[in-house]
């Protein structure tokens, strides 16, 4: 039989305009506005209050990496080089809003109200951490890559239902943005409108794979176009335009009209965690460099000096202050007191079963000798 | 009162639900208009409306992630799987998510979810459909698995289910939602979970089980009653947890002791209650514990199903060894 011909030529399909999900960006490497269109409705003061946070997450992380070698922490995933990404879409939320974070996104738990002492006593492995006031909306840090999604997806329905100005924001990787339950959760928010704000922080790399071993896909955010949903690129190192994009996408979801998809690019400085992972054995010769040139704080710390808010000093004392807090928390950290097996077991259900109840008994008796 | 089916009953018993508590909703794939593919949710949509009762997309992670979601939101949802072969896509939102909230969060948030699903041989379903899977579920802390025998039990456990502040997985056995009818009361009642019901009383073999062996066991201690033994046969109704003392207080009683359970041996809760009784009151047994289950092989081709299923006769040959020994 002789071979047929296909008409149809897929390579079209392919056509990058199909794909042109430009990067938002507001504030350049230099510390330029190359976006003022875009600039956020900001106060100085506002615009201030920016940058303490991120010189405060870059301290958390450096406090939290030493807290860490010296034991005093259990698992922690470092956030240097995401704090742009990390405190411009926090910065939007208010109270109202419900926030499922990834284990990376502990600065944002803290900024939503989540005393730095239970985030360390998390850290540690402490169920002190997870105890959350009712106040507080929001889930603890999702270990499973992709399940704070369909998580996110109900919760902003539930938000939705019971007719509250607020949104569900979760963040996930570019690792997470390859799971099932990634597209589920735009797939399901999507279908119903529902308030949701959906991140993927692109550091680059899901421990040691590459971002271009993830997908094909030309960007993550385009990924949103199968949901039905907006996918805005942003630059992931100027919290400006991060913030901006951010405030567009909780507005636009709040107003009734679904939800946003948001890839923030930016970079993982040093390893996915500190149990082990070294990035020297991935990653290639001066890419590091290349992205630390692009640090958020360098191109935010000359923005706000050359506008006359910013200083040496001042950021000096949000250093030490920072410095303080997580002193002052390590050290209730440590006071928590030790975690009682039969309290695990009354944890497990409203009522405890015969089972569990004897199990109860056995654990009160061996901890009350 | 009126005879009901199965899945009447359970019909009945979400609409009442869904009536006293307006934080009640059910979802899951063509529950609304359509009333689910066995009719569970027949005239729900109608009567309390979208938002309560509604489709979803067809992705069953994204259903258990939407419950974990609406009970953060102060809901009680009752999602539905619509078969139960399917739960391995949601055993995520399931045990990992769901049944870990209440300890992971210190006794701090309730996660009253109910998740309903069909499942069960002996109706000829295509494969992954009719899976004994409720040991997955069970070896799993944190959620209670309820597993009716008849209409009547359905209901109360299902109402008891749904007013759980724990997750529930609630399996309902497709060949009983229409196979008979028995007297179902209209008004609302309750039967408490993690309590068995002892269906016939017996002084010489216990038959410990649920779902639809409850039926086989029943029959087969007809069968034996008229050969002169005395059968007491124990509905499990919650096979997480186990109603340890309504177990023991049955062994002990007749010191010979047959667990029947549909799911394969290597599966399902027998192995568990097994333990139990081993572990309490293996003293006063007078023979060896019988199992009657599944072959360990995945579950069968359709045509092939009355082959693999345990049945009364299974059970009578069981019990007669026991007795005899």
């Amino acid at each position: 039989m002789a071979e047929k011909k296909a008409n149809v030529k897929i390579e079209d399909l392919l056509n990058p305009q199909n794909f042109d999900f430009s990067t938002v960006q507001v504030l350049d490497e230099n510390g330029t506005i190359v976006n003022p269109d875009l600039m956020p409705d900001l106060s100085d003061e506002e615009l201030v209050k920016l940058m303490e946070d991120m010189v405060w997450a870059r301290e958390l992380f450096n406090r939290s990496t030493a807290l860490a070698r010296q034991g005093r922490l259990g698992f922690y995933a470092p956030t240097a080089g995401q704090e742009a990404s990390q405190i411009g879409s926090i910065s939007v939320t208010t109270e109202d809003d419900f926030i499922l974070p990834g284990y990376r996104d502990i600065p944002q738990l803290i900024k939503h109200g989540l005393p730095l002492s239970k985030a360390f006593l998390w850290s540690k492995g402490h169920v002190e951490g997870n105890n959350y006031p009712e106040s507080l909306r929001a889930y603890p840090p999702q270990i499973i890559i992709g399940a704070q999604y369909v998580q996110a997806a109900g919760v902003a329905v539930g938000i939705k239902k019971n007719g509250r100005k607020g949104i569900a924001m979760t963040w996930t990787g570019d690792g997470g943005s390859s799971q099932g339950d990634f597209y589920e959760g735009i797939n399901f928010a999507g279908a119903y409108k529902a308030p949701a704000v959906f991140y993927i922080q692109n550091n680059g790399w899901a421990i040691s794979t590459p971002r271009e071993l993830q997908t094909a896909a030309a960007t993550l955010a385009q990924k949103a176009v199968s949901a039905g949903i907006p996918g805005v690129v942003v630059d992931g190192m100027d919290i400006l335009a991060v913030y901006a994009v951010s405030k567009a996408a909780r507005d636009y979801a709040i107003a009734g009209n679904g939800p946003v998809l948001i890839e923030t690019l930016c970079y993982r400085f040093g390893a996915h965690s500190l149990s082990g992972d070294d990035p020297k054995r991935y990653q290639p010769d001066g890419i590091q460099d290349e992205w630390q040139a692009k640090d958020p704080l360098i191109r935010y710390r000359k923005f706000l000096t050359d506008k006359g808010l910013w200083s040496p000093e001042k950021e000096e004392e949000v250093i030490e202050r920072t410095k303080e807090e997580a002193k002052a928390a390590i050290k209730e950290a440590d006071q928590a007191p030790k975690q009682k097996v039969s309290q695990f077991l009354r944890n497990m259900y409203e009522t405890p079963d015969y089972v569990t109840q004897e199990q109860i008994n056995k654990y009160e008796a061996k901890e009350n000798k | 009162m009126a005879q009901k089916t199965m899945i009447e009953a359970i019909t009945e018993a979400l609409a009442i639900e869904l009536r006293n508590d307006d934080r009640t909703l059910i979802f899951g794939e063509d529950v609304g208009k359509n009333g689910g593919v066995f009719r569970a949710t027949q005239g729900l949509q109608d009567e309390f409306g979208e938002d309560r009762v509604f489709n979803t997309p067809l992705a069953e992670s994204g259903i258990g992630g939407m419950a974990i979601g609406l009970a953060l939101e102060g809901f009680r949802p009752i999602p539905e799987i619509q078969f139960f072969g399917f739960v391995f896509e949601v055993m995520d939102s399931i045990v990992a998510q769901a049944a870990r909230t209440r300890y992971r969060m210190g006794n701090t948030r309730n996660i009253p979810i109910t998740i309903r699903s069909p499942f069960g041989g002996g109706v000829h379903t295509p494969e992954l459909h009719a899976d004994s899977l409720e040991g997955l579920i069970a070896q799993s802390p944190g959620i209670k698995v309820v597993i009716p025998s008849n209409p009547y039990d359905a209901k109360g456990l299902l109402i008891s289910a749904i007013r759980d502040n724990d997750p529930v997985v609630f399996l309902e056995h497709m060949k009983l939602y229409r196979s008979f009818r028995e007297e179902v009361p209209e008004e609302e009642y309750t039967i408490p979970l993690g309590k068995a019901n002892v269906v016939r009383e017996g002084t010489d073999v216990s038959v410990i089980t649920y779902g639809a062996m409850v039926q086989e066991s029943v029959k087969a201690a007809e069968v034996l009653a008229e050969e002169g033994v005395s059968v007491e046969v124990i509905d499990l109704r919650t096979v997480q947890p186990l109603d340890i003392e309504t177990i023991t207080a049955s062994v002990e009683k007749t010191g010979r002791v047959v667990v029947v359970q549909e799911a394969q041996r290597q599966a399902g809760v027998g192995s568990k209650v097994i333990a139990e009784i081993s572990e309490r009151s293996v003293l006063s047994l007078v023979a060896p514990i019988g199992f009657i289950a599944s072959p360990d092989t995945v579950f069968p081709f359709g045509q092939a199903e009355k082959d693999w299923l345990p049945n009364a006769e299974d059970i009578a040959d069981k019990i007669r060894e026991l007795k005899e020994f």
